[in-house]
Formats: structure tokens, sequence, C-alpha cells
């Protein structure tokens, strides 16, 4: 277990030196330079005055010098400062870590709580009504632009009927039940999308392995119908599941950055806009690298996962 | 040194062959999945191509008297804050939304697709390296990298093109490669290159027909994902610029007066939800109507 735990870790390391090329050479591709752009409109500054901030930021240094030093110190935690602030970016995104991390963390219960339940009861009474309400489910979460949702949800929830606020933030730790009333709307605006797949996944795997010999000797000896779907099939089913999971969790990471825009939530995806917004490079940067990197680090822990509840990868 | 047999087997598989493209026509049509989708994005292109014989309006003049109506028979879905009319607005946008989609995933099966062909029939470095590469990419959450392109290149058609479609490389490259597996060691490549064909007519001749089905039910697939993508970064100001109508913009747009008038807003999402939903049937329809393991049935 601990060698293929060592394994896996050091081949995320080729992703995440990958995801670090590609933030950088994105960042250098910025017509113009970080000078320039920084200087905007200011127009009276000297060639002499323009080398030296240049200077001041490396731009000087062969490419592959400026990449070095760059990513040692990502790697000591340092992401740099904000051009327009002046605070350090990797404090910035430390503060708005938590707000990403619990829209992630309600939008994937959300989308578990209901997907799992939907996806076997639409696999048990395959091409029957539950089988159908299930397939709309499916394919209505499967078009619905999470934007477009949260809208909706707002239309109805905050306008309409009045129950919980269209927009806003309050710390967990400070208020916790506001902090939920206001949470709400922005997780089942992802959950309910995230659903939507895992729902799809759920009942494919499960009438697969419904149709398993194991399945039908469970029957053979006489158990209850509800005791082989759930104990026998779903557990089974569940496997694969973890693995789609996981790469829905890509999508649900791009999902906060819209989603955290439409309800102003101080998260990381909004630090990523509104550093595109000011200009802000390093800004955009240092969040593209952080999310970036919590996706390679969640398909580390999904294998990882998958090893732990399935015997048969475990020394593969 | 053709005898008639040679000649009568060959008539037969021809005939066979458009026998079987008709079957698969016909599977695709009347499942109701494939016939449905069909209708729905027929519907859109019309109304994008056709768009000025189809609404007296025109998409960008304003006409603040008329401002946030609701549904009536001079405005079908009503009107947006200047008074544009929702419908036809809805009409125009579809051309953003469509060209930008489909530019965006052309440009992700030429180049995922020929990097998948190379990476699956070279093998070797060639794959290797080919798919280091497609990991990275995909490493990054697609919107993600998408925004991360447009924020760093610029917004416009082209740069919004290049970012949507930049981001589909690594599945078309995966799944063209997983095509060519799975026929490179058949017997038919195996006689055109016995017969000394060079690389690239052993590619184009024999390998890619038989890759083609998997690819065009990914193109479908995936023009549904970049109209997602499209109007997300156009919702988010990152994508289809103002005064151009393109539903995410409108989306946005209608957002701030929600309360007064939430036709504005609701009307191009749908829009959005019945193409997208149309590419996702069709796509379907096609995997099905494309498998033999389906067909058998």
């Amino acid at each position: 277990m601990l060698i293929f735990l060592g394994r896996r870790t050091l081949l995320a390391i080729p992703s995440l030196l990958g995801v670090a090329l590609v933030t950088f050479i994105l960042m250098r591709s910025v017509p113009g330079d970080v000078v320039t752009s920084l200087l905007g409109d200011v127009q009276d500054v000297t060639p002499e005055r323009l080398a030296e901030l240049r200077r001041m930021f490396g731009l000087d240094l062969p490419i592959h010098v400026q990449f070095g030093q760059w990513l040692g110190a990502v790697l000591q935690g340092d992401l740099g400062s904000s051009l327009r602030t002046g605070r350090s970016i990797a404090g910035d995104i430390a503060l708005r870590f938590p707000v990403t991390l619990q829209l992630t963390l309600m939008s994937l219960t959300i989308a578990l709580a209901l997907a799992l339940p939907i996806g076997v009861t639409a696999a048990r009474y395959r091409g029957r009504w539950p089988d159908y309400l299930g397939s709309a489910f499916v394919l209505v979460g499967l078009a619905l632009p999470n934007f477009f949702l949260a809208i909706l949800l707002i239309l109805l929830f905050s306008l309409h009927l009045g129950w919980l606020p269209p927009a806003g933030y309050v710390p967990l730790l400070e208020n916790p039940g506001e902090n939920m009333r206001r949470m709400l709307l922005p997780s089942l605006s992802l959950g309910l999308i995230l659903a939507a797949a895992t729902t799809r996944i759920m009942r494919s795997t499960m009438l697969e392995v419904l149709g398993r010999d194991y399945v039908r000797t469970a029957r053979a000896k006489g158990l209850e119908e509800r005791v082989v779907t759930l104990r026998h099939a779903l557990r089974n089913a569940l496997i694969p599941v973890v693995t789609v999971v996981g790469l829905q969790f890509g999508s649900l990471l791009g999902g906060t950055v819209i989603i955290e825009q439409v309800f102003s939530l101080p998260g990381i995806g909004r630090f990523a806009l509104e550093g595109i917004n000011l200009r802000d490079y390093p800004v955009v940067q240092g969040a593209v690298l952080v999310i970036a990197a919590a996706f390679v680090f969640v398909n580390l822990l999904v294998d990882v996962i998958y090893a732990l509840i399935d015997p048969r990868v475990r020394y593969a | 040194m053709r005898d008639a047999a040679t000649l009568a087997t060959g008539r037969a598989a021809a005939a066979r062959r458009r026998s079987d493209r008709w079957r698969t026509l016909r599977l695709f049509l009347t499942r109701s999945a494939g016939g449905v989708g069909t209708l729905m994005v027929l519907a859109a292109l019309i109304g994008a191509v056709f768009a000025p014989y189809l609404t007296p309006y025109d998409a960008v003049t304003l006409d603040p008297p008329a401002r946030l109506q609701g549904p009536s028979a001079e405005h079908w879905l009503g009107t947006d804050q200047l008074g544009r009319d929702t419908f036809t607005r809805i009409l125009y946008g579809g051309r953003a939304s469509l060209s930008v989609a489909g530019a965006a995933v052309a440009f992700a099966l030429l180049v995922g697709g020929t990097l998948g062909l190379l990476a699956g029939f070279y093998r070797g470095w060639v794959d290797a390296l080919i798919m280091r590469i497609t990991d990275v990419l995909l490493s990054f959450p697609a919107v993600l990298l998408a925004i991360a392109l447009i924020a760093f290149l610029g917004a416009g058609f082209t740069n919004l093109v290049l970012a949507i479609g930049i981001v589909y490389v690594g599945p078309f490259a995966r799944v063209a490669r997983g095509a060519v597996l799975t026929v490179r060691e058949e017997l038919f490549v195996e006689a055109s290159r016995a017969l000394g064909s060079r690389d690239w007519r052993i590619i184009l001749g024999a390998v890619l027909p038989s890759a083609a089905a998997p690819l065009i039910v990914e193109v479908t697939l995936r023009l549904a994902y970049a109209i997602l993508a499209e109007a997300s970064l156009s919702f988010l100001g990152l994508g289809t610029q103002p005064p151009t109508p393109s539903w995410g913009l409108m989306v946005a747009d209608g957002r701030r007066f929600l309360a007064l008038g939430p036709w504005a807003t609701i009307a191009p999402g749908l829009a959005i939800m019945v193409v997208v939903l149309g590419f996702n049937l069709l796509g379907d329809g096609l995997r099905d109507a494309l498998d033999p393991r389906v067909k058998a049935r």
C-alpha cells in the first residue's frame, strides 16, 4: 500500500510541473509585459526607468532562469505580491481558501445525496417511470448552465419567496446559521448539476452490477431485494462512481469561479476574476496555479481512495 | 487479374456497406433521442442563419420607451433593459454561440485528432510525448483553463475560439488515439502496409475511416460543452463583447433587472439549455446508431 501511495504521488509531480509551466507561459504571453501593463496609461517613463523596472521584476534574465526562480519561490509558498495592493498573494489566497472549500464540499454533499438514491432507483426500475424521471433529471441537469440555474434559484427563493438572501457572504465561524443560509443557493447551483452527471454514472454502473453473477447468487439464496440492491450491488457500483466524481471535481472547481461571482462570495475563483478585471496578472497566475494544483491533488486522493475500497488495484 | 468471383464479392460488399449506412441513419432518426436532438439543433441553426428574415427588429438598435416589457404580440419574448427585442437577440445571439462553439470544436478536432492519430499510429516516444502534453492540459479544470487563456490573451472571437478549442484538444487526442489503437493491428491496415503504402496514406485511407465513428460522436458532445463554455465566458464578460448579442451575455445583462423583467434573463438561458440538450441527445443518438453492438438488437 505504501509503495502504491509513493508511486502514485511521484506520478503527480510531472502533472504539477506541467501545470506550473503552462501557468508561467501564460503569464509571459501577456501582450507587452508585466511592467507595461502595470504602468498602464502612464506615458512619461524614461527608457532607463523602464529597464530598471524590468530588472526589478527579473525580466532581463533568460526565460529558463526566470522559470527556475519563480518555481523556487512557488515551492516555498511565495506566489509574489499583487501589482495593485502590494499584498502577498499566497496570504490572500489562504484567506479565501475556506470559502471555496466550503462551497465545493457542500456542493459535493448535495450531489451525492441526490445522485445515489436517484441512480439506484432508476436502475432498479429500469424502463419504468422512476427511470424516465431520473433520465429527465440527468438531461436537464447536463444542459443547464450553472449560472442560469443560480439565477433561477435566486428568482424563486430570494425574489419570489423571500426565504434566502440573493448574495453576500458571512464567515462560518462568525455566524454559522447565517453562513448556511447564504451558502445554500450557491451550493445548490453547483450541486444539482453535479448530481445530474453523477446520477448518469450511478445508474449505468448499477445496471451493470445488477446483471452480475454474484447478484444472481444473492437473489438465489433468498435475500430480500433491498439487501441485494444496497449491500451487494451498490457497494460494488460505487467504485467506478468514485473515479467519475473525481474527474467531475474539475468542472466543480471551474464552476466555483462562476458561482462565486454570481453570489459575491470572496473565494479563490472570484479573486482570479478580480485579478483579470484589474489586469493584476500575478494574482491571476497565483489563483489559477492553486486551483489547478488542487485538482491534481484531488485526483491523487481519488486514486488512493479507489485503492482503499477496491483491493484488486492495490498492488497493481 | 480480377475474376468474376472477386468482382461479385466486391459488389456485394459495397451493397452491404450502403445498406449498413441506411440502417444507421434509420436507427438514428427513429430512436427518439437522435430525432428530437436533430430537430433542436436544426431549429437553432436555422434561427441563427436566417435571423434577418425571421424578425422585423434589429439586435443592437436601442428603443428605450419599450424597455423591460413582458411577452406580447409585438415582442414574443419581451424586451430587455434597453428596449431591444429579446427574441431577436436570441436569434442573433445564436450566431455568436454556434460559430464560436463550431470553430472551437473544429480546431480541437483538427489539432487533437491529428495528435491522437499520430500517437496511436507511431506509438513509442511520439505517443509518450503527445500523451504527456494532453495529460497536462487535462490537469486543468476546463473552464478555468479557458478563463486563464482569455485573461492572458485578451478577449475577441479568435482568442475565444482558441481558448475553448485548446481545452478540448486533450479529449480529442485521447479518443482518436484509442480508436487507432483498436484498428492498427487489423488485417486491412496490415494489407495497406504490405502494399507499400506510405504512412500518411495508411493513416488517411485505412485508419481514419475506422476511427471516424467515435470522433463524430465526440464532436457532437463537445459542441454541447463548447456552447456552455462560450456562454459561461460571455456571462463573466470574458467572451463575446457587447453590443454583439450572445446568450451568456444576455443572461448577465438581464440579471440586474431580474425583478422587473425576468424574461430578458430566462429566455436566453432557456435557449442555451435547448441547444445544449439538442447536441447531447444528438450525440447519444449517434453513439447508439454507430455502435455495432446496439445495431444487433
